[in-house]
């Protein structure tokens, strides 16, 4: 496959655990339990550990100078390629939690099959995080189960945060460009099948949190190809605020 | 690193690569993981491979050598434990400045993501040491790394009074590798180095 291809690939999958893992930190702090904010940090810490592994393959591959450091913070929103869903704001502790159950069921199985992929780097970097994803799914979809099936109150804000966030999962399943020419080059990436284990894991755990899936949703698309919604640009004045302002500075 | 005696084990006094590696060996057995103190990067079992190389038999000769200086070249594979966890970065520089207080200046850690760390790799030496520092080990199998939810855990004994009569407070602890345990008996909490 052409190198341009397989690039823009890993930064979208790096993109995405970068965005998610610092939507997260921004719980930092301000967990509802103690327990709870260690555990929203920890998945933080996994996402942005991700986004390195796939930030210095994406550099070994540009070449020029570039680096893990020098993709995450020089770059701008429209050379982003995350999906919208991991940008949206935090909103309640319910919508947090339904996000990160979306996207880590997304990530877990799409990380399945990436790891018997024909890239050997990004087989071995989606092998080691797929463990730390399991970990994800289990947490989040616990979280949903309990909040849906929970109180008065905390079902209303479930039931908000599906309709807050649903018309963005449907992004994730949509291929572009870069990723049919990846899939198409030995990956072995099959989206269908994803989209096929991840609507029935959310049927699954819907159904035991006691909440029903919408039908015949709308559903956004841009970010991987650099639109986004304007929340991204936010993100990335507090994420970048510091190399932009003084360039190379280190500590 | 007290426990090296400088002048005995160094880079210069190896006669062959084994010894060279033995050596190397035995400087990381100092290394410990900035966590989880009472480990070594040995006991973690995160190093891969140390392979020696004369450095005589290099084709180039590495930048820095000087004909006369040191003899071995050391290339040491690490793998890390946790995608994210930070302690990789203090273990790899923590190994490059054993080796060089003991005489090692040619060095390259190179890290390796597969096959990915398993808590497996963990010495039995490493269990006990976990165990005896309060950290209730990794059981040998668990059926609990799935992403199935509200999964049946398996009793985790207490490190401290040994009660299998123990509660999870938390899937994540104070670092990525430990979940949050209480014990129902002695009541103390107690980190648990998780299965991975």
């Amino acid at each position: 496959m052409n190198t341009k291809s397989l690039i823009d690939y890993t930064l979208h999958l790096a993109d995405n655990a970068l965005i998610l893992g610092h939507r997260n930190s921004e719980w930092c702090g301000h967990g509802p339990v103690l327990e709870q904010d260690i555990a929203i940090s920890n998945i933080a810490l996994d996402l942005i550990g991700q986004a390195r592994n796939f930030y210095q393959y994406a550099a070994q591959l540009t070449g020029n100078d570039a680096t893990e450091d020098s993709l995450a913070y020089l770059r701008d929103e429209r050379e982003f390629k995350n999906c919208l869903l991991v940008e949206l704001p935090n909103g309640d502790w319910g919508q947090t939690i339904l996000r990160q159950f979306f996207f880590s069921t997304y990530q877990y199985f799409l990380y399945r099959q990436l790891q018997k992929c024909g890239d050997e780097q990004l087989s071995a970097i989606t092998e080691k995080a797929l463990k730390e994803v399991s970990y994800h799914v289990r947490w989040s979809s616990e979280w949903v189960i309990r909040l849906g099936d929970g109180t008065e109150e905390s079902k209303q804000r479930m039931l908000h945060a599906v309709d807050e966030l649903w018309s963005y999962t449907g992004e994730m399943f949509v291929a572009v460009g870069y990723e049919l020419s990846a899939f198409s080059h030995g990956f072995g990436i099959d989206l269908s099948v994803v989209k096929n284990d991840w609507d029935e894991k959310i049927r699954s755990v819907f159904e035991e949190a006691t909440l029903s899936i919408p039908v015949n949703a709308w559903m956004h698309t841009g970010g991987k190809e650099g639109k986004h919604t304007e929340h991204v640009g936010f993100v990335l004045a507090e994420m970048q605020f510091l190399q932009r302002a003084y360039p190379n500075s280190e500590w | 690193m007290e426990s090296i005696n400088q002048n005995i084990i160094n880079n210069t006094t190896a006669s062959s690569s084994e010894e060279a590696k033995h050596i190397v060996f035995e400087i990381l057995e100092t290394v410990s993981d900035p966590e989880v103190p009472v480990l070594s990067v040995i006991d973690l079992g995160i190093i891969r491979n140390i392979e020696i190389i004369p450095a005589s038999s290099l084709e180039l000769v590495p930048p820095g050598w000087e004909a006369g200086g040191k003899e071995w070249k050391v290339l040491i594979s690490i793998t890390p434990t946790y995608t994210g966890c930070p302690a990789i970065d203090v273990m790899k520089i923590n190994i490059r400045m054993a080796l060089l207080q003991h005489g090692f200046t040619d060095i390259q850690i190179t890290q390796v993501l597969s096959p990915a760390w398993t808590t497996d790799w963990i010495s039995e030496k490493g269990k006990e040491k976990l165990k005896a520092y309060g950290i209730a080990p990794p059981h040998y199998t668990q059926a609990v790394c799935t992403a199935d939810s509200f999964q049946m855990e398996e009793a985790i004994q207490c490190p401290l009074c040994n009660s299998y009569h123990t509660r999870l407070v938390s899937q994540f602890g104070s670092t990525a590798c430990k979940a949050l345990y209480q014990c129902e008996d002695c009541k103390e909490p107690f980190d648990y180095f998780k299965c991975h």
